[in-house]
């Protein structure tokens, strides 16, 4: 079949000739050519999205069978297969005595990350919805650590927080908050804090327009006629307001989970040169097995388990946002 | 430069706040405006303020928060500093995000226009497959990708940090232009295909004007991502001279003196493009983002 026979089949089916008629006709055609039809229509699919499977199949998909298969073989400090050994990675796992702290870390750090971030952006897109003098200065303000690297940003707080040379540190004794610099970044439970601070930070930005842009669909009329009925604030926004958000939060809430949940840079820099296990999460765990400890059969068994996790969210977001709705 | 136009009760609401809202109000809310941009903008003055201090400066155990002497030439010494090549990091950095961002575009393009003007059988196991990797992100299958890579000997080098960030980041692009291509009314092209343009001529001369909003925010979007890409980089690239800078900065951390000045003015050169770049497509970010999944 030349290339322009497959010009030809695509075009018969979505050419009508008028809007009155142009419904049944396509499907005269449909129910004429059947299942030959199908076949060639998929031919003449793949030219267009054959090269986004290919990617898809080959870095995203392809990736995570080879982390399976990793999962179960047992492989050497410098990178050889030596053969399987069935669950004995996932033993050696749940045998290691810091997950539970790990896991129970990670359900906090995801937990006040996004609660904290959602409940702050909900305030802020509430606000910069509002008019006044130099709003789009301030929206663009916003906009910066959502552009700039997280890397970057987690460094200037490290710096800010070092014990004696602390810009951060500096401005807590001047406004009397401490009495002498801390090292707040030697001890894990004060440097997990500070990194939950700087997630917060980060994912204001996006929580934040995707609220703002909930809130622009929330129609004009009815805030108006709530405030003739003498609704007041609170009311018009907890009756009127945050249901219109549900969307918009729902997507807020789900991709900032799964961002929060695969964050790496902040907890890596913050708490990666303390001894110990105090501060990980499952994600700075998985790169402590693969960089420090060369175990990457046993990061792959934890990479399995993160990346399941990572799949019942998307499911949960599938379900609940329904974006094949549109299509 | 307001936004609220796309909003359909945006001349209302204008009205509202210049004719009836009190000047105390509105000074109140510019103060608290004031706050917020102090919030957002601290942390990179800190780190612009830094990049031109002296190295003693910064280090001082009594910090300053400005600089007493503004070392200007640190934006030409930091280049050569001993911890990591930088000129190579940044090297490395541009060559991958701007050829990953390439690639995604190369790749779909083509996708997200036939999936939005023609149905094929399949059409939603595509799109369901654009979801469900839009949402996965290279750190949680970096064990994976770093066998793979090392099993067909590609790992630690260029090629493999673009076809990790364009498969990453390709789902993004695909569906934030199929939204914009499938928002062209199909009678347009119908009507190009009746005067005789083939699909590649009704792709490129009568849609790409008409969606260019949209893929100049998958652009963007793509590069930003592929620019600040860290977790997979971080395992991938071994060789210091091919990490980007997001993964070379890192090695300055925990040295016996930290060159704080040199990190931020590294910091501010790699930042002021893409935020730059973002803030380009700002008033996309509230109306095209998230359209189809905000409802």
């Amino acid at each position: 079949m030349t290339p322009d026979d497959m010009t030809q089949s695509i075009h018969e089916t979505p050419v009508p000739t008028g809007a009155a008629n142009g419904r049944p006709r396509a499907g005269v055609v449909r129910a004429r050519a059947a299942a030959g039809t199908r076949l060639t229509d998929l031919f003449s699919a793949l030219p267009w999205i054959g090269p986004a499977l290919i990617l898809i199949f080959g870095v995203v998909l392809f990736p995570a069978v080879v982390m399976i298969y990793n999962s179960t073989r047992d492989i050497s400090l410098s990178g050889v297969d030596k053969g399987s050994v069935g669950f004995e990675n996932y033993e050696t796992l749940f045998a290691f005595a810091p997950l539970g702290g790990i896991m129970v870390r990670t359900v906090i750090w995801v937990f006040a990350v996004v609660t904290i971030a959602v409940l702050a952006s909900l305030a802020l897109a509430q606000f910069l919805n509002k008019a006044f003098p130099g709003r789009q200065i301030v929206r663009m303000a916003v906009l910066i650590p959502w552009a700039a690297s997280v890397v970057m940003t987690t460094l200037v707080v490290y710096y800010g927080l070092e014990g004696y040379i602390g810009i951060i540190n500096k401005f807590l004794v001047d406004i009397n908050l401490i009495d002498a610099p801390y090292g707040w970044t030697k001890n894990a439970t004060s440097a997990f804090v500070w990194s939950i601070g700087i997630a917060v930070f980060v994912s204001l930005p996006f929580t934040t327009y995707t609220i703002l842009a909930g809130l622009a669909t929330v129609p004009a009329d009815v805030l108006e006629a709530a405030k003739m009925d003498g609704a007041g604030r609170i009311r018009t926004y907890v009756a009127i307001v945050l249901p219109q958000l549900r969307g918009a939060l729902s997507v807020a809430v789900l991709i900032n989970i799964i961002n929060v949940f695969n964050s790496l840079p902040i907890l890596k820099i913050m708490t990666g040169s303390i001894p110990g296990y105090d501060a990980d999460t499952v994600m700075t765990m998985i790169f402590k097995y693969i960089q420090n400890e060369h175990k990457i059969d046993v990061a792959s068994a934890l990479s399995v388990i993160a990346f399941l996790i990572v799949i019942v969210i998307v499911a949960i977001y599938v379900k609940l946002v329904k974006p094949m709705k549109e299509l | 430069m307001t936004v609220i136009a796309q909003a359909p009760n945006g001349a209302r609401r204008r009205r509202f706040t210049a004719d009836q809202v009190p000047l105390r109000t509105m000074l109140l809310r510019m103060l608290a405006g004031a706050v917020v941009l102090a919030i957002f903008v601290i942390p990179y003055l800190i780190m612009f303020f830094g990049s031109v201090k002296s190295k003693s400066e910064i280090r001082s155990v009594n910090p300053t928060y400005f600089p007493t002497a503004w070392r200007w030439e640190n934006y030409l010494t930091m280049w050569s500093t001993p911890e990591t090549p930088l000129v190579q990091n940044l090297v490395s950095t541009i060559i991958i995000a701007v050829f990953a961002t390439l690639l995604v575009l190369l790749v779909a393009l083509p996708a997200a226009y036939y999936t939005a003007r023609f149905h094929f059988p399949g059409r939603m196991v595509f799109m369901f497959l654009v979801i469900v990797t839009q949402m996965l992100q290279p750190a949680v299958l970096t064990s994976g990708l770093f066998r793979q890579f090392s099993f067909f000997g590609i790992s630690d080098t260029w090629l493999a940090m673009i076809l990790i960030n364009a498969a990453f980041n390709l789902s993004f692009a695909v569906w934030i232009m199929h939204s914009f291509f499938a928002g062209v009314p199909k009678e347009i092209d119908e009507a190009a295909q009746i005067d005789g343009a083939g699909r590649l001529a009704v792709l490129f001369r009568i849609n790409l004007p008409l969606v260019w909003p949209g893929i100049v925010t998958a652009i963007v979007f793509t590069f930003v991502a592929c620019w600040n890409e860290f977790a997979a980089s971080l395992v991938i690239m071994s060789t210091a001279g091919n990490q980007p800078l997001a993964v070379a900065l890192t090695k300055f951390v925990g040295q016996y003196e930290t060159s704080w000045h040199y990190v931020f003015g590294v910091s501010v050169v790699a930042i002021i493009p893409v935020v730059v770049l973002f803030m380009l497509i700002e008033k996309r970010l509230i109306g095209g983002l998230t359209a189809g999944s905000v409802k």
